[in-house]
């Protein structure tokens, strides 16, 4: 039966891909947010804020709109697999040989690619409104590298929602509180600009690191600590999301 | 229709099933007969979907054992699952994909050669051929438990669970899937049924055996289950025709499809 992880995890990916490609208004939906906040930002807030540094602000701050984009898209991730659940589609699936962790990683591959459609939309309109980078093809790399690496830690967090929610708009509405986290850290605003305790809270969660990180590598400056600090949060995100959901996937699945 | 010389193809031995205080099942035990329909009739609640569940493992058992086409339920799901189907009381179909697509689908996962093949094979067989490219979500009732049901034979399991089939269809609908399951055990495969409907079990089954409150109160064929009762007495009574009789004499007795395909079309356009 595991000979079939592999094929059954494609087939059932292929199955949710077409979903997206049915309506890809998920995919536009999910770029629609970060592109208006991006507007938002640069053309009515952006000339206010002091970042206090050289880079335009389009550069300074669509790291964290990349980060915001993939909090909205995966909000869809647990809004399928609860609609997978409801009907009978996920018994049939449990009922066949089909191996029990392709029916999760299906949702969650469908997610990757979903989410990275969605960011190439938002990074093709900031390069519209005037985003630059010098980045090399390693640098480019490692950004991806670590959006991909952040995008499957909020989605199996998602994954848990879909599993554990009660109704369709739980399911969904656990996704706010993650695209508001950019607005507490060093996305928008350096962080030295706020309140004590509000600027520790923003130095130490996961999107400040990551920011940081993914600003350094578009503005080619050294990345530093904040490289392993962002890996340390995505994969440690990932391994306690990953482990929460198949523990939740294997009582539910009995 | 029942062969005595082969092992039962499902066997259940005091089979129970607990949440909490709720006792479903109280140690249910019954064989189902390889090539024959079972028909397990019950009112709501009795725990004939928890059995069901049990048998094709979605659900594990409190204590007792279950074998299915020779395998064991808690021991070895895995071959269990590749011995069997499950048609659940709600259509297990994929709005978003089409009839076809659907059967793709599952022809896949079973890993069997010409999908597409297998496909439309099967919407020729269940008169869905003019609604494969549709999506199933504009399907009606009837087509969609049609693809549910042909979803389930892809790949000619031997073992066919189907929990209360035929709830919530038309006259017309139920006679084509009672036509179904009768030639299904026809060629061979075992057919374990919920129902609700005393003649949909009468219709069918070769076996019959009533749940209730979590335990299998009779077991038999409809022939022994008469005889439980005072032997038949004679009266004469005018034969009116049933109100099912005028219906289906009314709209014709057989498959609607056209009219079907008809009404779904009109949902998609508006």
């Amino acid at each position: 039966m595991t000979a079939h992880v592999l094929s059954d995890t494609g087939t059932l990916t292929g199955r949710s891909l077409r979903h997206i490609l049915r309506s890809p208004d998920t995919i536009i939906t999910t770029a629609v947010t970060p592109v208006a906040l991006m507007l938002l930002f640069v053309y009515v807030l952006g000339g206010a804020i002091n970042t206090g540094s050289d880079e335009s602000y389009i550069n300074y701050m669509l790291p964290g709109i990349l980060l915001i984009t993939i909090a909205s898209g995966i909000a869809y991730t647990a809004y399928r697999l609860f609609l997978d659940m409801q009907g009978g589609i996920f018994e049939r699936f449990q009922s066949m040989p089909i191996p029990r962790p392709s029916v999760l990683w299906a949702h969650v591959l469908t997610s990757l690619v979903a989410n990275l459609a969605s960011i190439v939309i938002v990074t093709g309109v900031a390069l519209i409104m005037g985003f630059r980078t010098g980045a090399s093809v390693a640098d480019w790399l490692a950004v991806v590298g670590i959006l991909i690496l952040f995008t499957l830690a909020l989605t199996w967090i998602a994954v848990i929602a879909g599993l554990s929610a009660k109704t369709i708009d739980g399911a969904s509405a656990f996704s706010y509180p993650l695209i508001f986290l950019p607005f507490i850290s060093s996305a928008f605003v350096p962080t030295d600009s706020m309140p004590g305790p509000v600027a520790w809270f923003a130095e130490n969660q996961p999107v400040t690191s990551i920011v940081n990180a993914l600003r350094a590598l578009f503005a080619q400056q050294p990345v530093g600590n904040d490289m392993w600090i962002a890996l340390a949060w995505c994969v440690g995100m990932l391994v306690a999301a990953y482990a929460a959901a198949t523990a939740i996937y294997r009582k539910k699945v009995s | 229709m029942t062969t005595q010389t082969r092992e039962p193809a499902i066997r259940v031995q005091a089979i129970t099933k607990s949440y909490k205080d709720l006792h479903v099942l109280r140690g249910v035990d019954l064989d189902v007969a390889a090539g024959s329909i079972f028909a397990l009739l019950g009112s709501n609640g009795a725990g004939k979907t928890t059995l069901v569940r049990i048998l094709s493992t979605l659900l594990k058992a409190n204590t007792g054992t279950a074998t299915v086409h020779g395998f064991d339920v808690s021991s070895a799901p895995g071959d269990v699952r590749k011995s069997i189907s499950l048609t659940g009381q709600f259509a297990a179909v994929d709005e978003v994909l089409t009839g076809r697509e659907n059967l793709v689908l599952v022809a896949k996962l079973r890993h069997l050669k010409n999908p597409g093949a297998i496909a439309d094979d099967m919407l020729a067989r269940f008169s869905l051929a003019d609604a494969g490219n549709r999506r199933a979500a504009t399907y009606s009732g009837g087509m969609r438990r049609r693809l549910d049901i042909a979803m389930s034979l892809v790949g000619n399991p031997p073992v066919v669970f189907l929990d209360e089939p035929t709830s919530g269809l038309d006259p017309q609908a139920r006679i084509e899937v009672w036509q179904t399951v009768k030639q299904l055990a026809k060629d061979g495969t075992t057919i374990l049924l919920t129902t609700q409907y005393l003649d949909e079990a009468e219709q069918l089954a070769d076996r019959i055996a009533i749940l209730h409150k979590g335990t299998i109160i009779q077991n038999g064929t409809l022939a022994e289950l008469k005889q439980l009762l005072p032997s038949a007495k004679v009266e004469y009574v005018e034969k009116q025709p049933t109100l099912e009789d005028v219906f289906l004499a009314l709209v014709g007795d057989t498959s609607d499809t056209a009219d079907e395909a008809a009404m779904s079309a009109g949902e998609e356009s508006r």
